[in-house]
């Protein structure tokens, strides 16, 4: 269990940085936090020749609210800080309790909100959450930067919109109106485990407060990535969230998910779940919204 | 892989307030690092993929898995292990003591992780809530499953702590039990 021989560099600056991670003779990988980089180095799933460490970036170590409300955190940002920092500041309640869910303290003190990203395992929660809260990658490679939508970077298992030599520099999570309502519900079999199936829900109210001008609904850990659920999302739009509304998202749910039957639970298990979650999540955001003001 | 020689990288740590120097291949793991280079075995290695959290040690004050981590990664970083918490022939650390005294151990091999995760959560939240505590060390595997008596020794760490910070210098209040002394449980009645 010792990973194999690997060249290391921490360089300071961000161009020496890329320009050696557009070197298509090195196969090199980028490292922050490494919580689920290193597991697979140390059983040789993952043998890079070069470690590009970001850690003397400084500029990737940023995290702050822009002029226009939205929060941007940069690449060499732990969930840790993010989330002491969230718990502070009040905003974005909804992210704080996604990250709750990663892993134990200490992978959330190393682990970083764009490692997690990057990686795209199906039943994290940061992908999850950078879908139903329309975030926006900024990348930056050798030819240049460009800005990808979260539901655009989610390709599939592990896999996402990063082209060779690319590295995500930040995320962008827009503004988070004050009254909005978010529910975020996860099933694992222990703590801390990969989720089985978890959701993420947001309600927008109308002026009136009786209905639900804008439902988010996305689901994870039912598919290769986060799905965002838009038959329940239009259904439930200008109706208040009562049970009957609920109840229509339950029956609907299953139809519209493809997970896979693997050792934790099966397909049709997961189905029933992530119906339940859903429920759940979007009763939670109808509870927490509040009239337009 | 083999005649091609690995540059090996200049590192500057400190662990438990010692600094030290050294040249270390690349991949060496923080938690190789400690146990070998170091010196300091008291730091257990069980998984050595992230699971099992007997590695855990602080870094910059926050508890991480240094099987997770590079020695590399750690350059400039101030780390603590369980030799930190307590001389050889000095009293325990308070956490240290509260685990001996409510028998939070049985084989051992955890301990010094469970240790550590408790110092960092301690610190950071003197009085945690059930759901904390139960957060704080759900990364730490205790495959003897003696999980109650781990649970009890934080929250008698918890009291010794405060006491300790209430208390005056040299207090009594701060005074730790004396190994084998007879220690009162109070919570005991709820197992």
């Amino acid at each position: 269990m010792k990973p194999a021989s690997f060249e290391y560099r921490a360089p300071e600056q961000l161009d020496e940085l890329l320009e050696l991670l557009a070197d298509d003779f090195l196969d090199a990988r980028v490292i922050a936090g490494g919580q689920s980089l290193v597991p697979m180095m140390n059983f040789r799933l993952s043998a890079p020749e070069l470690l590009l460490d970001l850690r003397r970036v400084e500029q990737l170590g940023s995290l702050d609210v822009r002029p226009d409300g939205s929060l941007a955190v940069g690449a060499t940002v732990t969930q840790a800080r993010l989330l002491a920092w969230l718990e502070a500041d009040g905003r974005w309640p909804v992210l704080a309790e996604g990250i709750r869910h990663i892993g134990h303290p200490q992978i959330r003190s190393r682990g970083t909100v764009c490692g997690s990203l990057c990686h795209h395992d199906p039943t994290a929660e940061l992908p999850a959450l950078a879908l139903a809260l329309g975030a926006t990658m900024h990348v930056a490679g050798a030819a240049g930067r460009r800005a990808v939508a979260a539901a655009d970077f989610s390709v599939s298992y592990y896999e996402v919109a990063l082209e060779p030599g690319e590295l995500l520099t930040e995320v962008v999570f827009p503004a988070w109106p004050a009254a909005r309502g978010w529910g975020f519900r996860e099933l694992a079999r222990r703590r801390g485990d990969f989720a089985l199936a978890g959701a993420v829900a947001t309600v927008d109210r109308d002026p009136s407060g009786s209905a639900a001008a804008a439902v988010g609904l996305v689901l994870f850990g039912v598919g290769d990535r986060p799905v965002r659920i838009e038959a329940a999302e239009r259904a439930l739009a200008g109706r208040a969230l009562d049970a009957a509304a609920l109840e229509e998202v339950r029956a609907l749910v299953p139809a519209q998910i493809d997970p896979v039957d693997d050792l934790h639970a099966s397909a049709e298990h997961r189905r029933e779940v992530a119906a339940e979650l859903a429920a759940g999540a979007l009763a939670d955001a109808w509870e927490r919204s509040s009239a337009d003001v | 892989m083999s005649e091609h020689a690995v540059e090996t990288v200049a590192i500057d740590l400190t662990i438990n307030g010692r600094e030290l120097a050294a040249e270390v291949e690349p991949r060496l793991l923080l938690s190789d690092f400690i146990r070998h280079h170091a010196g300091l075995t008291g730091t257990h290695v069980g998984c050595e993929h992230g699971v099992c959290g007997a590695c855990t040690v602080l870094v910059d004050g926050t508890p991480q898995r240094s099987c997770l981590v590079f020695a590399v990664q750690a350059d400039g970083a101030e780390i603590r292990t369980v030799e930190g918490l307590a001389a050889p022939e000095e009293p325990l650390h308070p956490v240290q003591q509260a685990f001996h005294e409510e028998h939070g151990m049985q084989c051992g091999f955890c301990t010094s992780g469970f240790l550590m995760t408790t110092v960092a959560l301690l610190e950071e939240t003197p009085h945690p809530s059930d759901e904390q505590l139960v957060d704080a060390i759900s990364g730490n595997l205790c495959r003897c499953t003696g999980y109650r008596n781990i649970v009890r020794a934080v929250r008698s760490a918890e009291r010794k702590l405060a006491d300790a910070a209430e208390a005056p210098e040299g207090g009594a209040a701060a005074a730790p039990t004396p190994v084998g002394g007879a220690v009162a449980r109070p919570e005991a009645a709820d197992a």
